[in-house]
């Protein structure tokens, strides 16, 4: 009981601060020592000291912060001890090379999820629910309207789209960003047709492919392309490319965005694509509760997404729970749909 | 329901009208006759009443989940839908239910008499077997809109292009009188039911925005000059005593105002005219905000006739007695028009739309600036020699309007749209500077682009101040210029005034809060506009 007096973690203006190991969990402000949960952009930035990270998220780190940045990395079966705290990656099935991280000091135990799905992609490393006594979750899609088709289902539906695209001699083309997202539209997509993928989404696939992991087969999208060659097959950029000179140029195309927020309707038609699957590498609504149930945490500290609602629903079923705020989730999926900027990947 | 299901998929993924259109041929060209009966129904309006009440909807699926309300009103406010809402809730199908779309709408029927007890169970296994979509579709079934942005006009010309016969009639013959229980679609469609010959309007005729100097224009006795009117631009088609009223959008809305068409029985002459749908009350016109309530409605009650009774103000005169006369001079028409109307009773609603006088360009002017005064948004300009023509045609018509009021304010509350917009904050409330605080005028949701509300929905999130509910109050930083149509004072608004059409006209990003305008000088406006 003693255990739960420990104050472990401190919630900070630049991040969150182990006290013992006088080191940050994905900072979004300069720190000395900085472990990062996964490469997207909102926890993994720029401008700190050291990094630790997973092995396989080290080529996609440097590829976006630098080659020249201080970083070590471990596996998921190992451990390393910081300033007294044992530190270690557990998979987290968001994207290559995410982990939770887990903290355990004196016995007792915190876990950071970054963010994660727990259903299966076939691609990263799934996600592994581990005990703990405080558990910070990510909350995207933390609202009970969002719960994912299993993933037959939905690559049915995907592949359903390609043919009918087919059948009226048009180009499908997937809207998904580029680390994650962009994989998994590979992989749900792999065998179906050739597929090119943009430059930007090429880079990091040749970032990823460094650490041995092997991806579908694509081809760079080059702007110089002949239509005949792309005429009926599968084009996958970046979301930021909606409504580019490069979008137009491809021969009919059939757009489609994937994203968890393509669940709702109006979402759907806000984009006035020709289509929209929720495609997530987020925990659903189920997946949520499931994972945080499975850690048998007594408090659950709730970051970036529905926090507001997810954290008093947890307080209303018995699991005490905090929200935290944070500066996650100004990326990614979030910006998939809000932001117009190109991706610098 | 699968067949409709994928239709309405279809459908609401797109908003080009050609793609709906065309999605809807691909139905026509598959489905059975009486379910392409129930889909002009469900499209026209033309539903059976609400077979379970929405409450007891909400009710079961709280029941089923085991959420809590305040959980299912965030989910609620977050999909601003309540059939999807429910459809995304609930939990997985555990097996499925195939019927066509009029299998569905018979058992709907059949159910409205029975128990409570009765259609709870029938509602629960319908959602414990259908998919996602389906079950969305089926809550939309029981009732409310399916917000897809088909018009009766799309359909019509889906109809058109999958039978190749004339739209307009087709538009007769699916608001005609029809009953779904009796009725061949085939037969529909060839309009047995109705004559299209008494109904047949002609394409309006458009004008352009004045673009020149008044003295451009040439001689002001070649000119007729009229108020311009913020109504329903309608033609009224009267021929062998059948009264039919077609909106500009080519939509039948004879049923919508039956004070009309008791105006136009009086009348011995058959003939098709052009005017504007107006709300008028006591020889004024009132605003088109009033005009509004009486839009759309099943039935129009006597209380909505006492309370907004609508006339016509004539603007033109396009066949009479069977002779069609666009061809003629506006002149000439004019003169027939008034041999035709001025004679009748004067307390008839429908009234000649009034001719100015003047000598001077320059008359104009004392016009225009007094439009407003009158509801009217400003001046008609109209050559005498013009024909009617079809469609928009520059030279002979002109609109010369008012320009609008405006003031910069900030906004301090924030909403979600509904339908496609439903994901962003798109509704504003506005605040000026009152002493050392801030007090709402107005309220506003369009005039932004889609980029814009992008951007406003998340500075939004990043700045509410409250969390809960679909109300969030955010930080008072983003500046607007908001213009209006007219300005009065009012003791019910808080603010002391009242703004007539408030709308967005520019997001003001080049200025700062302190830079907005005070309640009292927008107050000066009053005296200013009048």
């Amino acid at each position: 009981m003693t255990q739960s007096h420990l104050k472990l973690i401190k919630f900070t203006k630049k991040g969150i601060y182990c006290i013992p190991g006088k080191f940050y969990l994905d900072p979004w402000l300069p720190v000395d020592y900085a472990i990062i949960s996964h490469g997207h952009a909102d926890h993994a930035r720029w401008g700190m000291k050291h990094y630790l990270c997973h092995t396989d998220s080290v080529p996609i780190l440097k590829h976006r912060i630098g080659a020249d940045i201080s970083i070590e990395h471990m596996g998921y079966d190992v451990a390393k001890m910081v300033n007294g705290v044992q530190v270690s990656f557990y998979p987290a099935g968001h994207v290559i090379g995410s982990a939770q991280i887990r903290l355990e000091y004196k016995g007792f135990v915190v876990v950071f999820t970054g963010d994660y799905k727990v259903k299966n992609d076939h691609l990263t490393v799934p996600y592994e629910p581990v005990k703990c006594h405080e558990f910070i979750t990510e909350s995207t899609f933390g609202l009970p309207i969002y719960n994912w088709l299993p993933e037959e289902e939905l690559q049915q539906q995907m592949h359903d789209w390609v043919a009918l695209n087919k059948s009226h001699n048009r180009t499908s083309v997937f809207l998904g960003y580029s680390l994650g997202k962009a994989q998994r539209i590979m992989k749900l997509m792999e065998g179906v047709n050739e597929m090119y993928v943009h430059s930007a989404i090429h880079n990091l696939n040749n970032a990823i492919e460094s650490s041995g992991i092997v991806l579908p087969k694509t081809q760079l999208l080059n702007y110089d392309f002949k239509k005949e060659d792309l005429q009926n097959k599968i084009v996958i950029m970046p979301p930021a490319l909606l409504g580019s000179k490069l979008l137009k140029k491809l021969p009919n195309a059939a757009t489609a965005i994937c994203s968890g927020w393509m669940q709702i309707r109006g979402n759907r038609r806000w984009k006035a694509v020709d289509a929209g699957f929720a495609v997530s590498d987020h925990a659903d609504w189920n997946g949520l509760l499931s994972a945080v149930k499975a850690t048998g945490a007594e408090k659950v500290y709730v970051t970036h997404g529905s926090q507001s609602t997810f954290s008093k629903y947890l307080n209303e079923i018995g699991i005490p729970s905090a929200e935290v705020k944070t500066e996650y989730g100004s990326d990614e999926d979030d910006k998939e749909l809000v932001t117009e900027k190109t991706t610098t990947a | 329901m699968k067949h409709f299901s994928d239709l309405i998929s279809a459908l609401e993924i797109t908003n080009k009208t050609n793609s709906k259109i065309s999605a809807l041929v691909d139905y026509l060209n598959t489905a059975p006759d009486k379910d392409k009966l129930w889909l002009i129904s469900i499209f026209t309006g033309k539903r059976p009443p609400r077979p379970v009440k929405t409450s007891l909807l909400r009710a079961w699926c709280m029941e089923i989940t085991g959420y809590p309300e305040w959980l299912f009103l965030e989910s609620y406010s977050s999909v601003g839908d309540l059939g999807e809402t429910i459809a995304l809730m609930l939990p997985d199908p555990t097996h499925h239910i195939e019927k066509t779309l009029s299998d569905w709408m018979k058992e709907l029927i059949a159910l409205r008499p029975k128990s409570e007890e009765a259609k709870k169970e029938y509602v629960l296994n319908a959602w414990s077997g259908l998919q996602m979509q389906e079950r969305l579709i089926f809550n939309k079934l029981i009732g409310g809109s399916f917000r897809i942005g088909v018009s009766k006009k799309t359909l019509v010309n889906a109809l058109a292009k999958y039978s190749g016969i004339d739209a307009n009639q087709l538009m007769h013959s699916i608001i005609g009188n029809w009953d779904i229980n009796t009725m061949d679609f085939q037969e529909l469609l060839q309009g047995e039911h109705i004559n299209y010959d008494n109904s047949k309007p002609y394409p309006f005729c458009l004008a352009y925005a004045l673009e020149k100097e008044l003295p451009e224009l040439g001689d002001p006795a070649d000119w007729q000059v009229e108020y311009k009117w913020d109504g329903i631009r309608g033609q009224i088609v009267k021929r062998n005593d059948e009264i039919f009223i077609w909106s500009r959008g080519e939509e039948l809305v004879t049923s919508q105002f039956p004070e009309l068409v008791a105006a136009m029985e009086v009348f011995d002459d058959d003939f098709v005219i052009d005017g504007e749908i107006l709300a008028l009350k006591d020889n004024a016109v009132l605003l088109f905000n009033d005009l509004q309530k009486r839009l759309n409605r099943k039935n129009v009650s006597k209380k909505m006739l006492e309370d907004i009774p609508v006339g016509f103000y004539v603007y033109d005169l396009l066949e009479w007695n069977g002779t069609d006369v666009r061809e003629k001079p506006l002149s000439y028409r004019r003169q027939l028009l008034e041999t035709l109307f001025t004679h009748k009773d004067k307390t008839n609603d429908t009234l000649l739309s009034e001719i100015l006088p003047f000598n001077k360009w320059e008359d104009l002017n004392t016009y225009r600036n007094s439009a407003r005064d009158f509801n009217s948004e400003g001046l008609m300009l109209k050559h005498k020699h013009s024909p009617y023509h079809t469609g928009r045609k520059k030279g002979d018509w002109w609109k010369w309007k008012v320009d609008p009021l405006t003031i910069d304010a900030v906004m301090i509350y924030a909403q979600k749209g509904s339908g496609r917009r439903s994901s962003k904050y798109t509704d504003y409330t506005f605040a000026v500077k009152k002493d050392d605080g801030l007090v709402t005028v107005a309220k506003a949701y369009s005039g932004l682009t889609d980029k814009e509300i992008t951007e406003i929905s998340r500075f939004v999130n990043k700045n509410a101040i409250e969390k809960f509910g679909p109300v969030r109050t955010v930080k008072p930083e983003l500046v607007f210029e908001i213009a209006f149509e007219g300005i009065a004072f009012s003791n019910r608004h808080k603010s002391g005034v009242a703004l007539r059409f408030p709308r967005i006209l520019r997001w003001r990003r080049d200025k700062p809060v302190s830079e907005i305008d005070d309640i009292e000088d927008v107050k000066k406006l009053i005296t200013n506009s009048v």
